[in-house]
């Protein structure tokens, strides 16, 4: 197996890296059974200023479980995660997350949701109004402000998860499958307003997917990660210049690349998990 | 950027639409209309006797001398706006009080660990008591007063309000504190600002449930522990066998219970306008 060097694995980002995840482990204890699952055993990992890393794994690789240490909402069994030097410890508008099911209020309007973050760090009223404006726009739901989640439509409601984080001017942006139950053409147009944004404000974004296409459509950088326990299998890095044609040879050289790496991942992942349903029925 | 427009059911007034809205008033009265039919013919064939069944006739009658005959003319004579108020009043007291309380401590029951295990236990053992098993020491400690019935009442409804109350508060999804915390909120505004929020439906539901145990209760208080209200006088007219004034009382109850949970969800419509279709 790939074990990924304990060097820094970044050399070609010439500035500090703004996220610094050294010797990151995370047990969980699966009570119902008595044992110990590794979620995460062993990650370094930086990275870097305006760099989209996307995190490509099988299901139950511990991918998500980075990505909320990194965010704050779960603590490292050992290691150290830090942000532009500070250890990370609990959630905070630095680090913006969209979340798969979109996590809305539905009982706050558009505009509403998108003021939340102003409004609970005390933004002035004026302020906010004019921030919470150009977001709405920015994310094509003028005319919509005053509508509820509940009457979007799932792209909709992303971008307003999207909106509501940017309000919030993140040092980070992190994103957890967001656009996994999305239909495959709303899915597309959401791909494509993502790096719209991203290359307009030049952000740091960590971005989880289990879909090859869509790790390397997006990422300058696409960790794959091993199933469970997690390590980094191998980081590939993505030399294709924006916008990336995804029918291109090039573009489709890369995505078998990393399908073979991806491949023995998830077959180890079903074997484990076939031996689990063997244990049970057995 | 490309935005859907989102098309909006027209509300206008045509003939298709009157029509269907008659059906559906037709269809809702049959009922009721079919129970007041037979109603009658058994007191007009006399199937039932009327001495304790009078007819819908007379309990008109009876309703119509009660609600604004001549005061003094017969006993109960215009007396029932009084009776009524006095119901009502300690309906709203006792239901106020019970909300109040049964929101606030469901709320930290449902939020904070310690309170519930403090708490819950005692609530828990005490629910399954009957109200009606308190009468006795409501007349002692509030003696044959509005406060015996305000007691009785807010003690019957605080029980579904705390109950579903700390249900919602328990129930917020976790989720929708992590997105909270991230987009940096202060810890002690959680609570108001989601979790609150996220329960409302559950608040609602349980002040729903309290209203209509207010009205049990009421009729319960009075016809024990107060000497006036609807509730007294049905208890004080079955001792002069006047079926038609109790019939008539029971209607009247029917009625103020009817409109008050009507308030109540026309209130939580508005609270949850966000939930529509959900």
């Amino acid at each position: 197996m790939n074990r990924p060097s304990i060097a820094s694995p970044m050399t070609e980002y010439k500035k500090a890296p703004r996220i610094v995840i050294r010797g990151l482990r995370k047990h969980f204890t699966d009570i119902a059974r008595q044992e110990e699952i590794v979620a995460i055993d062993g990650m370094d990992l930086d990275i870097g200023e305006n760099e989209f890393l996307t995190i490509l794994g099988p299901s139950g690789c511990g991918k998500t479980t980075l990505l909320n240490i990194v965010a704050g909402f779960d603590q490292a069994t050992s290691g150290a995660v830090t942000l532009d030097g500070e250890p990370i410890r609990k959630p905070g508008p630095d680090r913006g997350v969209v979340f798969q099911e979109y996590a809305l209020f539905p009982w706050l309007s558009v505009e509403q949701n998108i003021e939340f973050g102003l409004r609970e760090r005390r933004i002035p009223k004026a302020q906010r109004r004019e921030r919470v404006r150009k977001q709405i726009a920015s994310i094509g739901l003028s005319g919509f402000e005053r509508r509820y989640p509940q009457e979007l439509s799932g792209g909709m409601r992303q971008r307003v998860a999207l909106g509501r984080v940017l309000a919030n001017d993140p040092k980070i942006l992190l994103m957890d499958e967001p656009f996994a139950a999305l239909d495959a053409q709303t899915r597309t147009i959401m791909q494509q307003e993502l790096l719209f944004v991203w290359s307009a404000e030049r952000r740091t974004a960590l971005f989880i997917t289990h879909n090859i296409e869509e790790a390397i459509l997006l990422g300058d950088r696409v960790v794959v990660m091993t199933a469970r326990p997690g390590r980094i299998k191998e980081i590939v890095r993505v030399a294709l210049p924006r916008p990336r044609d995804v029918t291109s040879a090039e573009f489709n050289q890369m995505r078998r690349k990393v399908a073979a790496l991806l491949e023995d991942e998830v077959q180890a992942t079903f074997a484990a998990l076939e031996g689990a349903l063997g244990n049970v029925s057995g | 950027m490309t935005v859907l427009p989102v098309t909006v059911p027209t509300s206008g007034w045509d003939s298709a639409r009157i029509f269907a809205g008659a059906r559906l008033v037709v269809r809702r009265v049959i009922g009721p209309l079919v129970v007041l039919v037979l109603w009658y013919l058994a007191s007009t064939h006399a199937w039932l006797d009327p001495r304790f069944v009078p007819s819908p006739v007379t309990v008109l009658q009876s309703m119509q001398e009660w609600m604004f005959g001549q005061s003094g003319s017969t006993p109960y004579s215009g007396t029932w706006l009084q009776h009524t108020l006095n119901s009502s009043y300690r309906v709203f007291g006792g239901f106020i009080i019970a909300a109040i309380v049964g929101v606030t401590l469901g709320c930290l029951i449902g939020w904070f660990r310690l309170v519930s295990d403090l708490i819950d236990p005692i609530i828990q053992m005490m629910r399954p008591i009957p109200i009606t098993s308190w009468v006795p020491f409501a007349v002692i400690f509030f003696g044959i007063r509005d406060a015996s019935a305000f007691f009785l009442i807010a003690l019957g409804a605080f029980f579904p309000i705390v109950v579903n109350t700390a249900a919602g508060v328990a129930g917020t999804p976790k989720l929708l504190i992590r997105a909270a915390r991230m987009l940096g909120i202060r810890r002690y505004m959680i609570l108001p600002r989601v979790v609150i929020p996220a329960a409302m439906p559950f608040i609602f539901t349980g002040l729903r449930l309290g209203i209509g145990l207010a009205w049990v209760l009421v009729i319960v208080a009075e016809m024990l522990a107060v000497k006036s209200g609807l509730g007294f006088v049905m208890w004080d007219s079955y001792y002069f066998l006047r079926m038609d004034i109790i019939i008539g009382a029971m209607l009247s109850v029917g009625a103020l219970g009817f409109l008050s949970d009507l308030a109540i969800r026309l209130i939580g419509r508005w609270v949850l306008r966000w939930s529509h279709g959900l």
